[in-house]
């Protein structure tokens, strides 16, 4: 059931995270320009220049710098956002460690894009990919409505997990393409999210607290574990803040993992972004020609949903698995390697093959999504395949 | 308010820093940190670049600072300070914080000259209302003497080391605090441990002003530098007389020395007290060459002196 007050705009992937970052009306933004998020912060300072948000603009030097001011007004307490892509994420690597380390819940939205060199400034996963033991939860989205909904509530989630949280859409694909986005009204954005309650805070000067220790042999390994527990409980955290929203608001965003046409299919894709479109469309006209394909759509990639998978995988026979990013380990990108891990604990595996794709921006057409369905359909079949190949690259 | 407090008045305040920290004997920072932080007649947040300050006053779970403090990385803590002031900035807005509290940050010279000069830059460009407090000891002494841009010219460290055909570091160190001036922020000083009415007096001023404000103190240190541990402030103390490092302030674009000593000594005298200056004693050229520069820097600031230069 829906409530009265959605409202439909047409948005880019940009527009809706920058308006959804002006309904949260967060304390704090630093964010520093970069192609393909310029925009979120672009259109972000026009509302603060407007006076519609109440947020305090730090117009940054470097994308360092936007993460050290993001760590330090958290720390103080504040409700911080920023906005990022490619080499800037890249830039601000040493700083993601240092706010999950010292469980700050910022959220970032990241708009995919390819990693230098050669320089490219288009939609890929390099970036975030080269992130992703970075102790950040990461989600991501199939299209501009979903980076709407899900910046509001990873603002909820960072918050309640104490951990901080990227947002991740495809570069220039969502970013920039224009979409219908349903949209909640301001009163029921500020009510779901409440205000943030810190548990320590660097502006109680009655109560001092020293953040960022030096820390060594004797509790460094202590810190890092009740770490990984906080990315543990973060599955709950996450699972709940959905069902919460999906309850309050009639949406039906998935919390881990989303399933496509699964229910009687012989062998299944698994893909995140905004490739599950192009595929869940190539599985309906599959379908019609009789081939029983469906679809994982893999939403939160941290922390990595491996029990979902292994359950929801579990007695198929063949998959096929969509990565666009080349992680050079020689053995396929780095959903498939997870995807992989997490299988094995099955007495019976299914046959797996990686298909690297997009990489720079390269368009992933419908006829590529058939040539997926296909090539793992013969997998299904029985035939011997490589474990990975490359999709859509000239020569091949 | 009381442009000056006696040492006797600040150390009934609360410090900022407690003892049982582990800075090397000897070592000064901890009575600028002091001076610099009882001088605030409000409560103070602070902020620490990565370097000895940080490393000797917080190993977990200890912590010597009974004020709030945040590290996070070694090249931004310009940046750091700056969120933490930004939230202030909007409590203080809208009306959700009433008192006053001055922000300061601290770094040595690596994290000034060097990785963070950029976070500072952009800190300062954007006018932040926080005082910047370098703390000089003139090379990377944290990670045992490496040669940074505020090392000055003939020093001998680990990675400019005084060999049999290169006498130490062959250039001149960079003039942080025209680097700084150069922002045309409200206030910018250098100023001396072994002066400390008048660092006292610049710190308390600094906290009067609205903006980015800079001050340069000079930090001996006692294995970096190589003189008894004994020694600090007056090494700190001969760094002054012999104009090496000159107490002058720039307000508002006017420029000011705060001290002229009465006989300039040669700087000679500064140099021959310390190891990492040793393999100069036999050569002329160069003190001669040092001494030209630091003669030279000196005559520039004279001519300055109670000039609006911005």
């Amino acid at each position: 059931m829906r409530i009265k007050n959605f409202i439909k705009h047409a948005l880019t992937g940009n527009e809706a995270a920058a308006y959804a970052m002006k309904q949260i009306n967060p304390d704090v933004v630093a964010a520093y320009p970069i192609t393909p998020a310029t925009e979120i912060v672009q259109i972000f300072s026009k509302y603060v220049a407007d006076g519609e948000v109440d947020t305090e603009f730090v117009p940054v030097e470097s994308e360092h710098s936007a993460m050290s001011v993001c760590i330090g007004a958290s720390a103080a307490g504040a409700r911080v956002m920023t906005a990022t892509a490619s080499q800037g994420l890249a830039l601000m690597h040493e700083m993601l460690y240092i706010a999950s380390g010292l469980r700050l819940p910022i959220v970032m939205v990241v708009g995919n894009r390819a990693l230098s060199a050669p320089i490219n400034i288009h939609g890929d996963h390099s970036d975030t990919m080269g992130s992703r033991d970075s102790g950040w939860i990461q989600f991501y989205c199939e299209n501009a409505n979903e980076v709407y909904h899900t910046t509001i509530m990873a603002v909820k989630i960072a918050e309640r997990a104490n951990l901080p949280c990227m947002v991740c859409m495809d570069g220039f694909i969502i970013t920039h393409g224009m979409e219908v986005v349903e949209t909640l009204s301001d009163e029921d954005v500020r009510e779901f999210l409440g205000k943030r309650e810190p548990l320590y805070n660097l502006l109680d000067v009655k109560n001092p607290i020293t953040v960022g220790p030096l820390d060594l042999f004797d509790f460094y390994f202590e810190h890092k574990r009740s770490q990984a527990e906080a990315m543990l409980k973060s599955k709950r955290v996450i699972a709940e803040v959905v069902r919460d929203y999906n309850t309050r608001f009639g949406t039906d965003f998935p919390d881990f993992v989303e399933e496509y046409e699964t229910k009687d299919a012989d062998f299944l894709i698994i893909s995140m972004s905004s490739a599950a479109g192009t595929i869940k469309e190539a599985i309906d006209i599959k379908r019609e020609e009789g081939i029983k394909v469906g679809l994982l759509r893999v939403k939160t990639f941290r922390p990595f949903p491996y029990e979902i998978l292994r359950e929801k995988i579990k007695g198929f026979k063949a998959i096929g698995i969509m990565d666009r990013a080349e992680s050079f380990s020689t053995m396929g990108g780095p959903l498939s390697i997870e995807i992989k891990a997490s299988l094995y604990p099955l007495e019976k595996r299914p046959s797996a093959i990686d298909f690297i794709f997009g990489l720079g921006g390269r368009e992933f057409t419908l006829e590529d999504a058939f040539k997926v369905i296909e090539i793992t359909k013969k997998l299904y079949e029985g035939e011997k395949l490589p474990e990975f190949m490359y999709i859509g690259l000239k020569g091949e | 308010m009381k442009k000056i407090l006696s040492l006797k008045e600040l150390s009934e305040r609360n410090l900022g820093l407690a003892g049982g920290h582990r800075a090397c004997a000897g070592c000064p920072f901890p009575s600028i940190v002091k001076m610099v932080l009882s001088s605030s007649d409000y409560p103070v947040v602070v902020a620490n670049a990565t370097g000895c300050m940080e490393v000797t006053t917080t190993i977990f779970p200890y912590t010597a600072w009974p004020v709030p403090w945040i590290h996070s990385a070694f090249e931004n803590v310009a940046a750091t300070i700056a969120g933490v002031e930004t939230v202030y900035k909007s409590l203080k807005k809208r009306g959700l914080i009433k008192e006053k509290i001055n922000f300061v940050a601290f770094a040595g010279d690596g994290g000034t000259y060097d990785i963070g000069l950029q976070a500072l830059s952009g800190a300062i460009e954007r006018g932040h209302n926080f005082l910047y407090v370098l703390y000089d000891n003139q090379a990377y002494m944290n990670t045992g003497i490496q040669r940074s841009s505020g090392t000055p010219f003939g020093a001998h460290t680990t990675t400019s080391p005084a060999g049999k055909v290169i006498p130490g570091k062959m250039q001149e160190r960079k003039d942080i605090t025209e680097i700084i001036a150069a922002h045309e922020i409200p206030y910018v000083a250098q100023a001396s441990p072994s002066h400390f009415g008048d660092l006292i007096r610049k710190v308390r001023r600094a906290f009067e002003i609205e903006g980015p404000k800079f001050i340069a103190v000079i930090s001996p240190c006692v294995p970096g530098w190589g003189y008894p541990e004994n020694k600090s402030i007056e090494m700190a103390k001969l760094a002054v007389e012999t104009c090496f490092w000159p107490l002058y302030e720039i307000e508002y674009g006017v420029y000011k020395i705060n001290y002229k000593p009465k006989e300039k000594l040669p700087v000679k005298v500064f140099l021959e007290r310390q190891e990492r200056f040793k393999h100069l004693i036999q050569r002329e050229d160069l003190i001669n060459e040092i001494q030209k520069k630091v003669d030279e820097k000196w005559e520039r600031l004279l001519s300055l002196d109670g000039k609006k230069i911005r």
